[in-house]
């Protein structure tokens, strides 16, 4: 029988992105996946006739621009249209817009608070010098500072060489920045709650946190240190849904030689002589192969497709402590026709932008309070795109669908588990808030789709629905991601690796991480190097 | 009028550890202090005729190098034993942490608990020379000064490779994560979370700060003691010494201005001005007072540049704890306890204090507070008359503002509320109050002069820490004012009654 030189199990995106580079170095490649389509969680699945859903992952910024030229995925069929505006709704009532456009964007927060029309001037300028330090590590493998190997002293000097070129007063604003809570940073800025709010909704997205919570800060970060054609900050569509992105990938893969195998489930990846040397699939197929990449998260890769007296001592334990916790639900709704939203103009920006349903920043973490104590909010908050008004792919003639994102939502529920009617419930929520600020949306709804974490975990096997595949907390970024110690790819076990959003630098739909990694084994299997460095790499 | 080589705002006990520092090497000192009363927080306050007591209750990482360096043993100071610290739930369930362990656990959990006792040992132990030290600015300081990173980093290497890893892990982890990663009991864990929490707007599930300021409370700790004559036993071991090393202490003399010269080279500290008039010079001013204090209001803002006291102003010291004071005509029964010895902690579960925390975020008490109550006067029989005792208890999660400002109504409501919380294990606890006092964050703010009423004055967050604490620009108790020198609290390592930024700022000051 055939012996691959890797198999990549999970042609999510991480996956499909290193098995492409490593098929591009000449490597034998099997990408092998459960479900009958690839993507994972950035997909387009037509789940109604006729309306194509981005059912979970479904706005992208974090893509690295090197690898979306570097694999030609223009070529493959990717089109990033980025998103023209937002309107954010407060609880009494008022609006914010956002706009692209500068000037726009200045006179909207003036009529909310001239100082904050200013002070937003000096937010996007610090956001901007933060993500330029944390965008240089994206396409890097971290160093780890508990050993004394060259490389890992030599990337330690770099990543501190880099911080120490901040200057001083630089230096602790980023340690300040880095450790506090997204509410605390925003009062250093603004005055007006809705200003407050809409800048602190990124620090709470997919994330098992509160705005008031330490830590939130930097998630605010990771959320806008991405950019659309250089634009930093900005998210776009990527056009005929998020599964363009798998497919363009899926693409390049092919391109370059690897071979898709979807409905093949992976049982178990087999191990010999704490080598791993293949893997048993559902259907009881056993497929040899020289390395395993594992783009599945980390608490899934060693609890679920590895036998534990495989494992040396104590990493069953740490996949375990993995924190990767559900936080988030999401709810597909197909319209007849665009909504109007209150106290918004009929302008090619907002109408048909983003909404954020943001209400206070007390709403926001009075959701987080319900999180904690196992039920969802009465007043969640909700991010939601409709796609259909750029991309006319996306749905049928004249008709619409909206992708709302719902923070929070428990994974478990305090008072029995999750059923049917109580994921209607959770629905009539959503639809209930939404159509507070647009009066008759209900009638316009075709059908609708609930997802609650664990029915994000079972479609697309991310544990608990975590979007990032693991909480991005201090405890787990950078050289601590996953664990300590295994935060360069490679995993306890010989010829094992993984590839997926829970190493380094996380979630995102940015494709560092299955770049990194296939950096880090064409290394190993002492092949060239076909990863690209980053745009603004310098030593 | 006579010249002082260094004034000292503030007889809290850092104030008194740095003017005897200073004492010891040559200076003539003067300790100014605004109340009647020395010691600040660990002062002694009748609260009811024959009733002592202190805010700060219990003396848990004081350095022991000060002890020795300034001879407290000589001049009276009697640590005492060391308290167990107990965990009470409902229905009469109990744990106990003492030096041997914990019990009222299951066997795995005693034996989980010393192992991982024993690890954050070592990482406080790894950790516990820098908070007896400068730490310089980065990107700043001499070759000499960064060698103070080079030291700590090999202190970190020192654990071994697998220690360092899980140290990095840890170090930011909220403290429930650790707790549930290695407990089975409610109890356990809520008990354990507390001195990662007290005194910080922290809960259980807040990440980036608990397990440090844990760490911090470890390092050269035995654990809480209850000194002879209360906390302020302490205050006057370190006053004796002071006399003896021909400290001045003035109280009741209220510094409302420190006084700054202007000239061409630049400003300079030249001494302080007090309400009744008078003026009192010294080549040096040490301010023991918190940062906003010391800056905004002392120094004055007209000296300082505005980027450096928007920093100041920006600072976070919300304080969380209120204090609840007893006077009982005799000992309370606790539900499940012969005696309630110990530091007695009635959070029964780390969703408790989580939920209470909620309460407060939103400027309102907490519905059920989380509290710890220690009877000072079963260690010494002074500070009650006799047979009668003395009950003090931190109360978290008390606002600093809240919704609806403090009114008497509302103090008395928390109040009872609280009262309530603690007879919930100590049924007959109502019969024997004589009197009861509720001092909130912004009664001692007012009382005690701290800002927000936060014991830390300033709180113990990873950037307001180490170089960073209170801001860089005054991390390393020197201040854009030449002869403005800190020493309280607000200045690294922090707060709790360590002595150590008194130390420190001394050390910095004779350097």
């Amino acid at each position: 029988m055939k012996r691959f030189d890797a198999i990549v199990i999970g042609a999510g995106h991480n996956g499909l992105t290193n098995a492409a580079y490593l098929a591009k170095a000449g490597l034998d490649v099997l990408v092998v996946e459960k479900n009958d389509y690839i993507g994972g969680a950035a997909v387009s699945r037509e789940l109604q006739p006729g309306w194509i859903y981005s059912n979970c992952s479904y706005v992208c910024s974090m893509m690295r621009q090197a690898i979306h030229r570097d694999l030609d995925l223009a070529r493959h069929g990717l089109l990033l249209v980025p998103y023209l505006g937002t309107a954010n709704f407060a609880d009494d009532g008022s609006t914010l817009l956002s706009y692209p456009d500068a000037d726009a964007n200045h006179n909207e927060l003036k009529r909310l608070s001239p100082r904050d029309a200013d002070a937003m001037h000096r937010l996007e300028a610090d956001l901007a010098r933060y993500s330029q330090l944390i965008r240089k590590t994206l396409l890097r493998t971290p160093p780890d500072p508990a050993t004394f190997r060259i490389r890992d002293f030599r990337e330690l000097l770099y990543l501190a060489k880099q911080f120490w070129s901040l200057g001083e007063k630089e230096i602790y604003e980023y340690i300040r920045f880095f450790t506090m809570s997204a509410a605390e940073f925003l009062d250093d800025y603004f005055e007006n709650d809705l200003v407050k709010t809409t800048m602190a909704t990124p620090g709470i997205i997919g994330t098992a946190l509160g705005v008031c919570s330490p830590g939130s800060a930097y998630i605010l970060l990771h959320h806008v240190m991405g950019d659309v054609d250089g634009n930093i900050g900005a998210w776009g569509l990527a056009r005929g849904g998020m599964g363009a992105i798998s497919q363009a990938l899926a693409g390049a893969a092919k391109e370059h030689g690897a071979e898709i195998r979807t409905n093949a489930g992976v049982a178990q990846i087999i191990v010999d002589n704490g080598k791993a040397t293949g893997v048993v699939l559902e259907n009881g197929d056993e497929i040899d192969s020289r390395i395993v990449v594992s783009n599945l998260d980390a608490r899934r890769t060693f609890t679920r497709i590895m036998d534990r007296k495989d494992l040396p001592p104590g990493i069953y334990e740490k996949a375990k402590n993995f924190k990767i916790r559900g936080s988030s639900g999401k709810v597909n709704i197909a319209l007849s026709g665009l909504p109007k939203f209150t106290n918004v103009p009929d302008n090619r920006y907002v109408n048909r932008g983003g909404q954020s349903f943001c209400g206070s920043m007390r709403t926001l973490e009075r959701a987080y309070d319900c999180w904690k104590r196992g039920r969802w909010s009465e007043d969640p908050f909700i991010e939601s795109v409709i796609p259909s008004a750029w991309d006319p792919t996306v749905a049928p003639p004249g008709k619409h669908w909206m992708s709302n994102f719902i923070q929070y939502c428990p994974p478990e529920l305090a008072d029995g588990p999750w059923t049917p009617e109580k994921r209607d419930q959770f629905g009539m929520t959503v639809v209930d808030k939404i159509e507070r600020y647009a009066p008759g949306f209900k009638d316009l709804i075709v059908h609708m789709e609930v997802r609650t974490p664990h029915d994000i975990e079972n479609e697309v096997g991310l544990t608990e629905g975590n979007i990032f595949q693991g909480e991005l907390t201090i405890d787990q970024l950078l050289f601590n991601r996953p664990f300590p110690g295994y935060a360069q790819y490679r995993m306890p076990i010989g010829n094992m690796y993984m590839c997926g959003s829970s190493t380094h630098p996380g979630g995102g739909v940015s494709s560092a991480c299955g770049a990194n990694a296939a950096r880090e084994i064409l290394k190993d299997l002492k092949r060239p190097n076909t990863v690209p460095r980053d745009d603004f790499y310098d030593e | 009028m006579k010249k002082f080589d260094t004034i000292v705002i503030g007889a809290g006990h850092n104030g008194l550890v740095c003017a005897n520092y200073l004492a010891r090497s040559g200076q003539r000192v003067l300790v100014v202090e605004q109340s009647d009363e020395i010691g600040g927080l660990a002062a002694s306050r009748e609260f009811h005729p024959g009733f002592k007591v202190s805010v700060a209750h219990s003396v848990g990482n004081f350095g022991p190098r000060i002890v020795r360096d300034l001879e407290l043993q000589d001049h009276g100071l009697a640590l005492g034993a060391v308290l167990p610290t107990i965990g009470l739930a409902a229905g009469g369930q109990s744990v106990r942490l003492d030096d041997r362990g914990a019990a009222g656990v299951s066997d795995d959990d005693a034996s989980r608990y010393l192992a991982l006792r024993g690890q954050l040992q070592k990482f406080a132990a790894a950790l516990s020379p820098f908070w007896l030290k400068t730490i310089p600015r980065i990107a700043k300081g001499s070759l000499a000064d960064m060698m103070t990173f080079a030291h700590l980093g090999l202190r970190l290497r020192g654990l071994g490779r697998n220690d360092m890893r899980e140290f990095m892990r840890i170090a930011t982890l909220p403290m429930r994560d650790l707790m549930d990663e290695n407990f089975d009991s409610e109890l356990l864990k809520a008990v354990l979370s507390w001195d990662g929490l007290l005194g910080s707007k922290l809960a259980p599930r807040s990440p980036n700060n608990a397990i440090l300021t844990l760490l911090y409370r470890m390092a050269d700790s035995d654990g809480h003691q209850v000194p002879a004559g209360g906390v302020p036993g302490l205050v006057q071991a370190l006053c004796s010494a002071a006399a003896a090393n021909g400290v001045q202490i003035r109280t009741g003399a209220s510094v409302d201005r420190i006084l700054v010269d202007g000239s061409a080279a630049g400003l300079v500290a030249r001494g302080v001005h007090l309400d009744n008039g008078e003026s009192i010079s010294a080549r040096n001013v040490v301010s023991s007072a918190d940062p906003k204090n010391t800056f905004i209001k002392l120094a004055g803002v007209a000296n300082l540049e505005i980027q450096f006291t928007n920093r100041i102003r920006r600072l976070r010291s919300d304080g969380l704890v209120a204090k609840l004071h007893l006077a009982l005509d005799g000992l309370p029964d606790f539900a499940g306890l012969d005696r309630p010895d110990g530091r007695i902690l009635l959070a029964p579960t780390m969703d408790t204090i989580e939920f209470a925390f909620d309460d407060a975020k939103y400027g309102a008490c907490s519905e059920q507070p989380v509290v710890e109550v220690v009877l000072p006067s079963l260690y010494d029989e002074s500070l009650a008359p006799a047979g009668q005792h003395v009950l003090s208890a931190h109360v978290m999660y008390v606002p600093h503002e809240l919704e609806g400002g403090w009114t008497d109504a509302a103090r008395a409501a928390i109040r009872e509320r609280t009262i309530d919380t603690i007879a919930a294990f100590a049924p007959g606890l109502r019969a024997h109050i004589l009197h009861a006092e509720f001092l909130t964050p912004a009664d001692l703010e007012e009382q005690y002069h701290v800002s927000g009423g936060h014991w830390h004055h300033g709180e113990m967050a990873l950037d307001q820490m180490l170089m960073m604490r209170p801001t860089y620009e005054a991390a390393q108790y020197r201040t854009p004012i030449p002869g403005l020198f800190l020493c309280g609290a607000g200045c690294h390592p922090g707060g709790d009654i360590t002595g150590a930024p008194g130390h420190n700022a001394a050390a910095e000051i004779l350097r």
